[in-house]
């Protein structure tokens, strides 16, 4: 069964820009008519297209006067460095959160916890970054001792050279704002499986062989309580993606969201089309990934 | 006998509630109290966008140019005799804050129900047909929801109102191009939620007993199956709601949404990140009013879910 779901996943990747052909044509009509081979029928421009990416070339982005591929392959390091950095921060706390409500349900903290994330999942991204950057970035949050925290607002490195404690302090804003959404996300998952876990009678039968609560969350509440939470984690993507392009472009990052930002405002199609489709790849890989963690995790799953 | 008979269940009704631990009880009351705040909050806010015009104490397209000398008027309850009668002040170009965050609700709320009526009806239809008809309708349809799907909501929409933006101009990108680009693009998680429970009823006696009296499959679809799947969708369409009205403002702050001097939370946000360094309360009170709407029609749906159906996974 879940073959048969990779598969019917899979057509999504090369059948993504069939979805974006219809948005290309009136644009391309409109404004790049003096281009080559645009007076040919759409299905012959799809197919050509489809073939030059096929071989890894997605054209070429008239607002950098440069190949798409490069430009996007030059600012994704920036990109994954935020998403990464962003992911991380998200899972450890999100998930260390709800299996903390979990593990005392009803309890003061967990009513605290279950409130916060449902307030950072209703959070508008920009405007959370916008008073991130209002707090620390314009006023400075003054702390005991008279310390003040005051971070960067934008932009990534502002030194020549690399320099680590600038890099990280440049990071600090951007992944907080990026990682909310998915933080609140993750901890309620995590919150209701755990829940639902704690339940089974495997784990009163742990319970009742005296091993330490401890080992019982751990080895037997996780790894069980983590099946339906990997999902999650891996449909997470689309989201970060999407809260990418907004960080990104708040923040002065210089990464591919805002290269795609740019790419709008300046109807750079191929760049548009190369973002787009790369995303989509992105997705789909992640959708595959996440059903072969579920098998992993799951042994009842099986692959027929 | 038959006077017996009817004091008879109560007390099991009775008996039945009980069985609702402590703990459970307390969580539903909670939830409910929470959806009733959200309730609330969404009726004042409702009825502040729809008397927009009436209770706004200015124009809020108007510059203020009495008061207004280049720089953003405080709220007056930060400084009494700078604010020049604006309650909450004035953004950057000297327009009063409060009557545009009026003027902004409306916005923001019909597009939130316009666009969620249209993906209701759009994934509904199509959730309905490929559950019910199954073969390869249903096969046609998910493949479909399933490209929707592959890609993020968020740029897919931002690359269709650049090219509306390019192919007329940016004032085309009004209030129903807007409802329609985000109502086109949001129906395919409906469309499973309709599809998945159609899956289920078709199969159900009454069904059976429908096609066996000769109903059309348009009746069995209509007035069968889907007013057994209602509960899914309504509670769905309450929290999408909510995420359109983000994904609007979003749209609006990136430039992308509706266009000033037309007065949106959104744009309001992206005016006053400019003015970020000396004008705060430009950036606080929009986005504080899109996170309450937000949050209340989140506890609405929330307390929905578990008023309709505890055990259903949205």
């Amino acid at each position: 069964m879940i073959l048969y779901l990779i598969l019917d996943k899979a057509p999504g990747g090369p059948l993504a820009p069939y979805l974006q052909n219809p948005h290309i044509t009136p644009a391309d009509i409109a404004r790049l008519k003096h281009n080559l081979g645009l007076d040919q029928p759409l299905p012959v421009r799809y197919v050509h297209w489809l073939w030059l990416v096929l071989q890894g070339n997605f054209g070429y982005s008239t607002s950098n006067a440069e190949p798409v591929l490069q430009a996007i392959l030059q600012r994704m390091p920036a990109t994954l460095e935020l998403m990464g950095s962003a992911f991380v921060v998200a899972l450890i706390i999100g998930l260390s959160a709800g299996i903390f409500s979990a593990i005392h349900p009803y309890s003061f903290s967990d009513y605290f916890i279950t409130t916060l994330a449902f307030f950072g999942q209703s959070m508008p991204v920009f405007w959370f970054a916008l008073m991130m950057q209002l707090l620390f970035a314009v006023h400075g949050v003054p702390l005991p001792f008279g310390y003040v925290i005051q971070l960067p607002a934008a932009g990534l490195s502002s030194g020549e050279h690399f320099n680590l404690g600038d890099r990280l302090e440049h990071l600090v804003l951007p992944t907080i704002v990026l990682a909310l959404l998915q933080l609140a996300l993750f901890s309620r998952f995590m919150r209701s499986s755990m829940l639902e876990v704690t339940k089974t009678d495997y784990m009163r039968t742990a319970a009742a062989k005296g091993l330490d609560s401890r080992m019982i969350i751990v080895k037997h509440g996780l790894k069980n309580a983590m099946i339906p939470v990997v999902t999650v984690i891996a449909l997470s993507l689309p989201g970060i993606i999407a809260g990418a392009i907004v960080t990104e472009t708040i923040f002065a990052w210089p990464g591919m969201g805002r290269l795609f930002i740019n790419a709008l405002t300046q109807n750079d199609i191929a760049l548009l089309m190369g973002y787009l489709t790369l995303v989509a790849f992105l997705v789909v890989f992640s959708n595959l990934l996440a059903d072969v963690a579920y098998a992993w995790l799951d042994p009842r799953v099986k692959y027929d | 006998m038959a006077a017996s008979a009817p004091t008879a269940p109560t007390p099991i009704a009775y008996d039945d509630d009980m069985v609702f631990s402590k703990v459970t009880f307390g969580k539903r009351f909670r939830r409910h109290k929470l959806a009733l705040a959200g309730m609330i909050v969404l009726t004042i806010m409702v009825l502040a966008a729809v008397f927009a015009k009436q209770i706004s104490p200015f124009d809020p397209n108007s510059i203020d140019n009495f008061h207004w000398h280049g720089y953003a008027l405080p709220p007056c309850f930060q400084s009494a005799t700078a604010c020049g009668g604006h309650l909450l002040g004035t953004d950057g170009l000297g327009r009063d804050l409060l009557s545009r965050l009026l003027f902004g609700a409306r916005v923001s709320l019909t597009i939130g129900v316009f666009a969620v009526l249209m993906e209701i009806m759009i994934g509904t239809i199509l959730g309905a047909l490929s559950g019910y008809y199954g073969g390869w309708i249903d096969y046609a349809i998910m493949r479909v929801t399933d490209v929707f799907l592959s890609i993020p909501l968020l740029p897919l929409l931002l690359v269709l109102t650049a090219i509306v933006a390019a192919s007329s101009s940016k004032a085309a990108l009004n209030f129903g191009v807007i409802v329609l680009i985000i109502g086109v693009l949001s129906w395919p998680n409906v469309a499973r939620l309709v599809r998945a429970s159609f899956l289920t009823l078709r199969e159900r006696e009454f069904a059976e007993a429908a096609r066996a009296i000769g109903c059309g499959d348009l009746r069995i679809i209509f007035r069968h199956l889907l007013p057994n799947a209602v509960a899914p969708i309504v509670v769905q369409a309450t929290l999408d709601v909510a995420s359109v009205i983000v994904l609007e403002s979003t749209l609006s702050f990136l430039g992308f949404g509706i266009q000033p001097p037309t007065a949106s939370w959104g744009n309001m946000l992206s005016d006053a990140q400019a003015n970020l360094q000396n004008a705060w309360w430009a950036a606080v009170f929009p986005g504080l009013c899109i996170l309450v709407t937000v949050l209340s029609i989140n506890y609405i749906g929330d307390g929905l879910r578990d008023a309709l159906d505890p055990n259903m996974r949205i």
